[in-house]
């Protein structure tokens, strides 16, 4: 006999979906199936289940071998790491739960590290953007019951974020918008064709980099003022008609990625936007979300900013809390060599630093803490497998509208595997002993 | 657990009517308690005033909102950091400070209880984690009621029962503490973009108005009898002639009588006062309605209300009268937050500098003072700033000064860039009443632990209650010499004492306490409609399911203290 598990979290992205159902063997130890998940989520539930998985912490060798270690003997070697640093970095947190983001705070008070988490290379120059000109958003739920008019700039949530159509912004039938897709109009805002672009009412194919110009245009349009013939590669006339139906609406929202957050202008892209969803606000009610990637990382941002007063490059190597991206961020702190110590958690950054920043990783003292095989673990001096958070063990999540969501344990992570809570806590004894803190 | 004797303090206490004789004050097992052993310690506190721990019934100091104001605020932390030391986590921030230091703070002011006013019930997950992080204090939160789809669709055919079995479900499913309704309907036509501007604006769409909704949820609140009343933020907050629709919702209370168990005389708690006792027509001729307002409330004895003090400093607004922010943002110019909440409520975050040279600015000062010496009744008025809104909770030593001593009014009256135009506009140069510690102690402890229906627990020094005593600096022997001697004295404890530990001594902290969360566990007889309509709500407009709805488990609430009420019979 088998169990079917229903409104389980998936722990892959912001979207953070709560209705998927999970079949798992009789003694809860196998998973055996997932339903209602993403081709991704999907994955990511059945990989725990890999017979090649790490089950123990391996400790690299001197001839470049690992040696498999226990937990007891990895909290040890974390521990001392962190304590003989002077200046540790502990970066990740975006694929764990709020319960271990918060003893890792707790371990980078007494290590005095600077934190960061994957905010550093993806929305923190939004948050950059928010801490300028403010942020007029809602909750999904929002979106779904009442928003009219669909924007999507410099992002493709067909692949990124592949439940989000269907649950939230472009398919559900909400309390207002009792049509479905037929209620809404979808403006697309992308120098490629992707596979949302296709289901667009309207396609702005952009020059690429050009998105400061074209949100600025719109604010020109919707004031009815001169625009020139050309913005960004789209002619006015389009322009126009565009602002007029995003005027038109009775609830509209920007749903925005990575194509405006990281590429030319950055966080003066999100200011442009913040400012266009403020304009809009003078016509009609208008709301704008980041699309945010990891299924935490607006958990790990909202449990720094609680705890130390920021949502992420935080440096606490005063014994207080300092902010300065560009000089309190990860890449920048490990560019310039600063950082003797490295500590990963629920993240690859050997996956998406710039190779410079990751031999820096390298060269330093390192532990890595994840339950996959990962280029971060591979540059790491020590690999702690630990239990999937969101399928092994349960914790508090946050939606990308920061809407927060306890993830529930569906199977038993593999004998004698540590959750990131348990090893972070066993880490976090051990430092006070050594640092002589109570 | 250790036992105390705190010897010759002297002691106010409205809860057993003594107003500074000198008692001694026993604690034993987390109790006030008539005599302890010899083996006690002894704390001396010979002239110093001894009285029970504060206890905050309106703060804004857990949750997404005020979250998003620490995230988007990163220059309220200059100057204001805390580096680790012995029992203290580190902290930072000064309108919107890191939830460790809140708990610290309070804790150094003599603070043992603190009600967070507004909690969006889909989020009552992080408000819960908020609070777990806050120690030392006891606190409690509100959910916000007044823009809810059940309640709005309920309440469109006045349907208490169906209304008061839905309340009771949010309270337990958010682990909540009382009713709390913003800007009853205007937050849910900010939905739209709109507004209701008076207690008979109809919301579009449910076609109800505020005032329908004001009194349904104070009937369904007595239908449960609930430990606290409704508690209101009314609608049309801040504009200048607003102190009408102020008096016209709390005429929805009359005629109604508190039912409860916990000794609560009052039916509606109007809460920041002074945001609602503005007149004239424009920031031009705006004036104080303090004595409209406070009249009728004095009159009425089914009223309680605080007060909102302006401190005059930079600080950050954050309230679910999501329609206000906006207008605010308009006023200033500063950066404007928004979150709607799908079916529930929205909120706004815009920081403020309320500037001693801008006369709007002063005579909102001016009124907050008003208000709290032209009521008559100390035990149903509590001093609050709103906390961040008028002003942070770390300046309430400044309040309380100002109240204190009509001098310290005066000096802040002359350095004031439009003194005349607060004279001319504000009654505040006529009033010569100054608080005593004994009426200090009404209106920040018995006061509003009576209305929280918390009279049996906190708020006081009678044998049985929770030991929370705090021991402030100030002999009451001895006159004032300069006003701000009060300042300082309250704003640091000379010890302080909760449930029975010492948590602060010298104004430093040595302990982290026991920190417990208050809520309120109806048991409500079973409603097959309302089960169903939950359900429905789910299956088709929410944007999570119902079984991930509710704040469950040890890492949200692992100190809960759950007040009992029991409906079932009603």
């Amino acid at each position: 006999m088998t169990k079917v598990i229903t409104d389980v979290i998936c722990p892959f992205c912001g979207t953070l979906c709560d209705d998927v159902e999970v079949t798992v063997s009789d003694d809860g130890k196998k998973l055996l199936e997932v339903a209602n998940a993403c081709v991704i989520g999907t994955e990511k539930f059945l990989h725990s289940q890999s017979s090649d998985r790490v089950t123990k912490p391996r400790l690299r060798q001197e001839d470049g071998s690992w040696k498999d270690i226990s937990y007891e003997e990895a909290a040890d070697y974390t521990a001392k790491l962190l304590a003989k640093a002077r200046k540790p970095l502990m970066y990740g947190w975006s694929s764990t739960n709020c319960e271990a983001q918060c003893v890792g705070n707790e371990i980078a008070e007494v290590a005095k590290a600077c934190c960061d988490n994957t905010a550093a290379v993806c929305h923190g120059t939004t948050l950059i953007a928010v801490q300028d000109i403010g942020l007029p958003s809602c909750t999904l739920g929002e979106v779904k019951n009442r928003a009219d008019r669909i924007i999507f700039w410099g992002c493709n949530p067909a692949h990124a974020h592949p439940r989000h159509m269907s649950r939230y912004s472009i398919f559900p039938r909400g309390f207002f918008t009792g049509k479905g897709q037929m209620s809404r109009k979808l403006v697309v805002v992308d120098p490629r064709c992707t596979d949302t672009a296709k289901m667009a009412d309207v396609h702005l194919q952009i020059e690429q980099g050009r998105d400061y110009e074209l949100l600025d245009a719109f604010r020109v349009a919707l004031k009815g003022e001169w625009l020139p013939d050309v913005v960004a590669g789209i002619h006015a006339e389009k322009i126009r008609e565009v602002a007029d139906i995003l005027k038109s609406g009775r609830f509209g929202i920007i749903f925005f990625g990575m194509g405006v957050t990281q590429s030319l202008s950055k966080n003066h892209n999100i200011d442009a936007a913040i400012a266009l969803t403020k304009d809009l606000n003078e016509h009609t009610k208008y709301s704008i979300m980041p699309m945010r990637g990891h299924y935490n990382v607006t958990g790990s941002g909202e449990v720094f900013a609680w705890q130390f007063g920021f949502p992420y490059s935080v440096d606490l190597t005063r014994g207080f809390a300092r902010y300065n991206p560009g000089d309190s961020s990860s890449i920048d702190l490990l560019l310039r060599g600063e950082i003797d110590a490295m500590f990963t958690i629920g993240s690859d950054p050997g996956a998406h630093f710039p190779i410079s920043a990751v031999k820096q990783i390298a060269k330093v003292d390192s532990v890595c803490i994840d339950p996959h095989m990962t280029p971060t673990s591979g540059v790491s001096k020590l690999h702690v497998p630990v239990a999937f958070n969101g399928v092994e063990t349960g914790g508090n999540c946050y939606r990308m509208d920061n809407v927060p969501i306890d993830c529930r344990k569906v199977v038993e992570p593999p004998e004698g595997m540590k959750t990131d809570l348990e090893f972070l806590t066993m880490v976090c004894d051990r430092l006070k002993k050594l640092k002589g803190v109570a | 657990m250790s036992e105390y004797i705190i010897k010759n303090g002297h002691v106010f206490d409205p809860v057993q009517g003594i107003k500074g004789d000198k008692k001694d004050i026993c604690i034993k097992d987390g109790k006030i308690v008539d005599k302890v052993g010899s083996s006690a310690k002894v704390i001396d506190a010979k002239d110093k005033t001894v009285m029970a721990g504060a206890v905050e019934i309106h703060a804004h100091v857990a949750g997404p909102k005020v979250n998003l104001g620490r995230i988007y605020r990163p220059e309220d932390k200059l100057f204001s950091c805390t580096p680790t030391k012995g029992k203290e986590r580190m902290g930072g921030g000064a309108s919107i400070p890191t939830t460790f230091k809140t708990g610290y703070e309070y804790a150094k002011m003599g603070f043992a209880v603190a009600m967070e006013a507004a909690m969006p019930p889909l989020f009552s997950r992080h408000v819960h984690e908020e609070i777990r992080d806050t120690p030392i204090i006891d606190e409690g939160a509100f959910p916000v009621f007044g823009n809810n789809w059940f309640v709005l669709e309920y309440l469109k055919n006045h349907e208490i029962e169906n209304t008061a079995a839905y309340c009771a479900w949010l309270l337990n499913v958010t682990k909540g503490y009382a009713l709390k309704v913003v800007n009853p309907g205007g937050t849910e036509a900010w939905g739209w973009g709109l507004n209701c501007l008076t207690v008979n604006d109809p919301v579009p769409y449910f076609d109800i108005t505020p005032a329908e909704i004001v009194k349904g949820l104070i009937e369904a609140n007595e239908y449960l009898g609930l430990p606290h009343s409704m508690h209101i933020h009314p609608n049309n907050l801040g504009n200048p002639g607003c102190y009408e629709t102020t008096l016209d919702t709390m005429k929805l209370a009359e005629g109604i009588k508190a039912k409860n168990k916990f000794g609560r005389e009052q039916v509606l708690h109007l809460t920041h006062t002074q945001f609602h006792s503005y007149g004239g027509t424009n920031w031009g001729d705006f004036e104080s309605k303090a004595k409209e307002v406070t009249d009728y409330v004095n009159k009425n004895k089914n009223i309680t209300i605080d007060t909102g003090n302006v401190t005059l400093d930079e600080t950050t607004t954050m309230t679910a009268d999501g329609p206000f922010e906006h207008h605010l943002t308009g006023l200033n110019h500063l950066k404007w937050a928004n979150v709607d909440v799908e079916l529930e409520t929205a909120a706004g975050v815009v920081p403020y500098i309320y500037s001693p040279s801008i006369s709007v600015c002063a005579i909102q000062w001016a009124i907050g003072l008003e208000i709290a010496l032209m009521m008559k009744d100390p035990m149903r008025c509590y001093i609050t700033t709103d906390h961040p809104n008028a002003g942070p909770f770390t300046r309430y030593p400044r309040v309380y000064k100002w109240l204190m001593s009509e001098k310290a009014r005066k000096q802040q009256i002359e350095s004031f860039k439009h003194k005349d135009k607060v004279l001319s506009q504000t009654a505040i140069g006529t009033l010569d009443r100054e608080i005593s510690l004994y009426e200090l102690a009404q209106m920040t402890r018995a006061g509003p632990a009576k209305s929280l229906g918390l009279a049996a627990m906190c708020g006081g020094l009678k044998p049985g209650m929770d030991a929370d005593v705090a021991i402030y600096n100030i002999n009451p022997d001895k006159p004032v010499a300069n006003p701000d001697d009060i300042e300082k004295a309250f704003s640091r404890c000379a010890a302080f004492f909760k449930s029975g530990v010492q948590v602060v001594n010298n104004g430093e902290i040595v302990s982290n306490g026991n920190k417990r969360t208050l809520w309120v566990n109806v048991k409500a007889k079973e409603n097959p409609q309302v089960a169903r309509d939950i359900n429905e709500k789910f299956v088709k407009y929410y944007s999570i399911t119902q079984a991930n709805y509710e704040a469950l488990g040890h890492h949200f609430v692992p100190n809960p203290y759950a007040i009992e009420v029991d409906a079932t019979q009603v």
